[in-house]
């Protein structure tokens, strides 16, 4: 493997390998996921029916579709804005970071990456299970969504991340990031589509989300892999999540470099 | 490498850093005060060098140290380590320098040991030979075999501090930096560690900087001190030499042979006690005005000596000292 990628593949395995040392609380978080799960699904399964069964493109099957699929990406997808970086900043520990011969934030985003695309398995795969046995949910039946969607989903997670680390890389100037990390939950999860698709949202608010990273982090990767998008126009909903990926990560490098001219490290 | 040619390992001209700090409270906090943490810091170490860096607490030291491999950024004056500039060459001068900031880890907190050895190695790149190799040398060393596959938030203290020093010396570091190492370890992990770095100087050539306040790591570690007091350097040479700048005295303890009135008078010495009514008495001199030879010559000329010892100042008692002579506002 490239030497220039050996370290972030290497950082990316010990964020799966730690992950997977938290069954526990995997399980915890499946329980929670699901059990919103079943109340999201009720109350947009009655606004679609309250509709005549159709809404905004979305019948019931593509309902439960993007329901479970937006739980099951819940634990992956970082909507809370919190990471270990604002913690390391707190503490100091950033010291740790920059002695070392690699990007910062590339090695945080390799650790967080790496512990969210193993949540996939104990809270991705079972939510969506969940969702398909006992509600049911539509899905494409050839495999280039589920191809293009997995590209997708993992190019969410980043920019999800990538996002995160760029908002709590203020903390070089702000020490404490807590406000902030509120303001990031209370808007990415808005703006994301985790509490009713984007799709749903009046033209001027849907315009306002496309003008943030927020809908490719979770709605882009839902609509392609659940086919809802198709064709040319999933592949373009991917390529504005690329173009997402440079902002977020160039933003966070930019703050990285401005912020370690100030660095002060805190407790000595 | 680099026109400072590579013998120098540390080179720093008028090193400084001020930190900016909000004064009151509210409103009031808009006013700032500056705290210089290190002022005009000139210092050269070489090649092979062990440095102890030593200090009160709120010296500069630690500070002194992250502009040292770039973490943070000088506000004045220069520095270069390894012939790098820090700042510009974090990345390549981090593969040249190993740290450990003993209140931090830099291993990962959820993983066996073993595993934070390999991500390290994958971050500095060895080859997989080498990083097994030097991976099994230090292991041995440092005697670790038995918790290798332990989980890090598992370990006691002295096993931690163990692993750290390994995963900072993992890339064979041209120098190695050592923040309180021996912070909260028992005597014998102590004695543990100090043989160990002893050893891997002796092996590799390693130069070593160390900031402690154990003066026992300085004593068995160092060949050289560096004390530093409100980000100055105030002393740069060996231990006796910073006892005499302190104006620490040596003791000449005599055995006479026969019960003598006490040994007073003598130029430039204080007598201290007398015991068994004046058999056995204590003098303290000043080894910048007289010598041993010649306060012995005064005392030979009033009793006659049996034998006698001389003590070296106490290396803890010169560095109270210097704290309590310039520290009285921390």
């Amino acid at each position: 493997m490239c030497a220039t990628v050996r370290p972030y593949w290497r950082l990316f395995v010990a964020g799966v390998r730690q992950q997977s040392t938290y069954r526990l609380a995997a399980l915890g978080g499946l329980v929670t996921n699901a059990t919103f799960g079943f109340l999201k699904a009720a109350m947009l399964f009655a606004t679609v029916e309250a509709a005549g069964g159709e809404l905004r493109g979305y019948d019931v099957g593509a309902m439960s579709a993007y329901v479970w699929l937006s739980q099951g990406l819940l634990g992956s997808v970082n909507l809370n804005g919190r990471t270990d970086f604002a913690d390391r900043i707190k503490s100091g520990d950033v010291a740790v970071d920059f002695a070392r011969p690699i990007s910062p934030q590339g090695a945080a985003l390799a650790g967080e990456v790496g512990r969210a695309v193993f949540t996939l398995v104990p809270r991705g795969l079972p939510s969506v299970a969940i969702g398909a046995l006992v509600v049911g949910m539509t899905m494409p039946t050839s495999p280039g969504p589920y191809l293009l969607g997995l590209l997708s989903l993992l190019v969410g997670i980043v920019i999800s991340h990538a996002t995160a680390y760029a908002v709590n890389a203020c903390g070089f100037w702000l020490v404490e990031t807590r406000g902030v990390q509120v303001l990031y939950m209370v808007v990415s999860g808005f703006l994301a589509g985790l509490f009713v698709p984007v799709a749903f949202f009046p033209s001027w608010l849907l315009r306002i989300a496309e003008a943030t990273p927020f809908p490719s982090m979770m709605m882009y990767p839902i609509d392609i892999l659940s086919g809802r998008i198709h064709g040319p126009s999933a592949t373009g909903l991917f390529g504005i999540q690329l173009g997402w990926l440079l902002v977020t990560l160039a933003a966070g490098q930019l703050l990285t470099a401005a912020g370690r001219r100030r660095l002060e490290v805190q407790g000595g | 490498m680099s026109i400072d040619g590579p013998d120098i390992v540390i080179e720093t001209t008028g090193l400084t850093r001020v930190f900016t700090r909000r004064a009151g409270r509210g409103l009031r906090s808009l006013r700032r005060t500056a705290l210089t943490a290190v002022d005009d810091l000139t210092l050269r170490v070489d090649a092979g060098e062990a440095v102890g860096y030593i200090g009160a607490n709120g010296a500069g030291k630690s500070t002194t140290i992250k502009m040292l491999v770039g973490i943070l950024v000088p506000s004045a004056g220069s520095v270069r380590t390894c012939g790098l500039d820090p700042v510009r060459d974090r990345r390549i001068l981090a593969r040249h320098v190993g740290v450990v900031f003993g209140q931090r880890s830099q291993l990962w907190w959820d993983l066996p040991v073993r595993e934070s050895f390999a991500i390290l190695a994958a971050i500095h790149r060895l080859r997989p030979s080498d990083a097994t190799a030097r991976e099994e040398e230090l292991v041995a060393r440092l005697e670790m075999g038995g918790y290798l596959d332990t989980p890090v938030r598992q370990l006691s203290l002295g096993q931690r501090m163990r692993a750290e020093v390994a995963a900072a010396l993992l890339h064979r570091p041209r120098l190695v930096i050592l923040d309180e190492p021996t912070i909260g370890l028992d005597v014998l992990s102590k004695q543990r560690l100090r043989q160990f770095l002893l050893a891997e100087r002796a092996a590799h050539g390693t130069t070593l900087l160390l900031t402690t306040h154990d003066m026992g790591d300085i004593e068995r570690l160092c060949d050289r001190v560096v004390l530093v007091d409100h980000g100055r350097a105030v002393h740069d040479g060996d231990l006796a030499g910073l006892a005499r700048t302190v104006g620490a005295r040596r003791e000449l303890v005599v055995d006479l042979l026969a019960p003598s009135p006490d040994l007073v008078g003598i130029p430039h010495t204080v007598h201290l006690m007398s015991d068994g009514g004046g058999i056995r008495q204590r003098l303290a001199f000043d080894a910048d005005a007289t010598t041993a030879a010649q306060v012995l010559a005064a005392v030979a000329s009033r009793a006659e000596v049996r034998d006698l010892t001389i003590e070296e100042p106490d290396i803890e008692d010169v560095v109270r000292r210097v704290y309590e002579a310039s520290g009285r506002d921390r």
